[in-house]
């Protein structure tokens, strides 16, 4: 990692506060102000939200002199739909299927870290067999997150067979994820406590296969972009930040990797078992399009080189707390005794009570940090859930990736930074 | 210890958190920069106004209804900060800090968006969730979840 320098810091933030990439117009205002200035020499432009490049219902405004991108303003919340407020309604054991909402293509991180910040307000450890699925599920959900990128990266660039071969090998990741869980997305598999289910019987053939398929896929993604001239011609030089710049925006993820900073929660501030596991953290090395598509590609083979060693390690033991307060007992037992039906009832009307106090949990998502801020009164719903989102912090950096590039590459740059709307506006 | 100045300290399950006041909270904040903290990761605001519980602040500290909190992490010697700012309801405003953590741009203006404490020196204050010409501060407590007025009230089909 390398440590910013005092004057790189100081002049990255001179340009991070001068004003000169954001446009600062309101919503309303940017609707009045569309088309063209008085001079006729610069132009505002809506880009969005109903764009197919915007990844959803992201709005771009933008200033333009002819093809060259002046200043921007990224327009969003069209995706609002007050999950923070929802967050406060639910009970603990109901938070995750909130939250897994969020970032859809990553739905399992967005259980782990409420659930990891449950526990920690609880006080409790799961056991050693829940800690290392939640590792599992994480990387397998991490590959079909970096695939999708791939998938809607090449889209967005024109290489509409990669949007194919993106999307085939993401449903052979889903199905691995639907046997285990039940559900293709939103799976509400990690909860406070451990997992909802066991690993089903013939998992591990299924992982392997699954392991064995991918690696020759990403073999023909390096011939069909990696080395391909027109798409390095694309990306190359395209979008380019400082690791100064990118954090003092907060940034984190890929884009902040693809400076050569290299800060992975998951190598730095370890939480689950990773500091088991052995991996590296992918760098790049320019902070352009290119890197960061890079990062992904090889974050996939990263994450096929973890689930190796997690298929071959995996502890045996229970798959969640066996503590009476956060545990349903086991539906066997519900149709013999009284005491685990009224308990069964009890745990999934009234939830189970959370100590007093307010944590702060993250991990490292697909996409950054993805923090979860719960504050607890005693009860058994959240006073107040926040979540930290990397798509939401990560949107910011769009102004400076795009001042004096051409609106073309527009197109490569938002879908580079990979945004989510479903995070990004919860 | 961090910081030259005493402040305020509590631990959250083994988390470090300072308590500054609100003039302070510039100065902690650079001064924390320097000390390693290079990165704001978050902010995000609270309010208390139903708060059951027994609210437990260091002494010096006194409770107000909202605390705007801050998450800053170091990379260098991986370790964490968490800053609980009070505000008081009547007043509720807090000093910006765009100027040191540029990125803390969007998370204020949610906090403004959602909780109405104005950010001084924020370039650019707007809502950011919510509609420009929406009325209130949804995740204030006292912004009740049924508040939203029904749409379509028109329709006089039997159902």
């Amino acid at each position: 990692m390398a440590v910013a320098e005092p004057e790189a810091m100081q002049q990255a933030l001179d340009r991070l506060t001068s004003g000169e990439a954001v446009l600062s117009l309101s919503e309303t205002e940017a609707e009045a102000a569309e088309g063209f200035d008085e001079a006729g020499e610069t132009m505002i432009m809506n880009m969005g939200p109903q764009h197919p490049s915007t990844h959803g219902v992201l709005r771009l405004v933008l200033e333009l002199r002819g093809e060259t991108v002046l200043r921007t303003k990224p327009v969003i919340g069209y995706l609002h739909t007050g999950m923070e407020k929802t967050g406060e309604q639910l009970t603990y054991l109901q938070g995750p299927t909130n939250v897994t909402r969020m970032d859809y293509a990553s739905p399992l991180f967005n259980e782990l870290v409420f659930s990891l910040a449950t526990e920690m307000l609880l006080g409790i450890e799961v056991p050693e067999r829940a800690t290392w699925i939640r590792m599992l599920m994480c990387e397998v959900n991490r590959i079909a997150s970096h695939l999708l990128f791939m998938a809607t990266n090449g889209m967005d660039l024109g290489a509409v067979s990669m949007m194919l071969y993106g999307w085939r090998e993401r449903e052979e990741t889903l199905r691995f994820l639907e046997k285990v869980t039940g559900l293709r997305m939103n799976h509400n598999y990690i909860r406070p406590g451990g997992v909802a289910a066991d690993l089903p019987d013939g998992w591990r053939d299924d992982l392997l296969r699954l392991l064995e398929l991918i690696p020759p896929r990403l073999e023909e993604y390096d011939v069909l972009m990696t080395g391909q001239p027109i798409w390095r011609e694309r990306l190359q030089g395209v979008g380019v930040i400082s690791a100064e710049e990118a954090l003092a925006l907060g940034t984190t993820g890929p884009i902040l990797r693809s400076t050569g900073y290299a800060w992975d929660l998951r190598r730095d501030l370890p939480y689950l078992a990773y500091d088991e596991l052995e991996f590296d953290v992918v760098v790049g090395t320019y902070g352009d399009c290119f890197d960061r598509y890079a990062i992904r590609l090889n974050e996939i083979r990263e994450s096929i080189r973890m689930l190796v060693q997690l298929a071959d390690r995996m502890p045996g033991g229970d798959y969640r707390i066996q503590d009476k307060k956060v545990t349903p007992p086991p539906r066997g037992r519900i149709d013999e005794s009284m005491e685990a039906l009224i308990h069964h009832f009890k745990i999934f009307t009234e939830g189970f009570k959370v100590p007093e106090g307010e944590v702060y949990a993250a991990v490292e998502s697909p996409r950054g940090e993805l923090g979860c801020y719960i504050v607890s009164d005693g009860s058994a719903t959240p006073y107040r859930m926040h979540i930290r989102a990397p798509s939401f912090v990560n949107l910011q950096t769009l102004p400076y990736l795009m001042q004096d590039s051409l609106i073309a590459d527009a197109v490569a740059i938002i879908s580079s930074v990979d945004p989510i709307m479903g995070e990004v506006d919860r | 210890m961090l910081l030259d100045q005493a402040l305020p300290v509590s631990e959250a399950r083994g988390q470090l958190v300072l308590h500054p006041a609100r003039d302070q909270v510039i100065d902690v904040v650079s001064q924390l920069r320097h000390e390693g903290f290079v990165m704001c990761a978050d902010v995000c605001g609270v309010d208390y106004l139903d708060y059951t519980g027994e609210r437990v602040l260091p002494d010096g500290v006194s409770a107000e209804r909202f605390e705007v909190v801050y998450g800053l992490i170091d990379h260098a010697n991986r370790r964490r900060v968490r800053l609980r700012v009070q505000v008081p309801e009547d007043d509720a405003t807090v000093p910006s800090i765009f100027l040191i953590h540029p990125g803390t741009s969007a998370l204020e203006r949610e906090v403004y968006d959602m909780f109405g404490v104005v950010f001084e020196g924020h370039p650019d204050l707007t809502r950011i969730l919510m509609p420009d010409d929406w009325d209130g501060h949804p995740l204030r407590k006292d912004f009740s979840v049924g508040r939203i007025p029904v749409q379509f009230k028109q329709d006089t089909s039997a159902r």
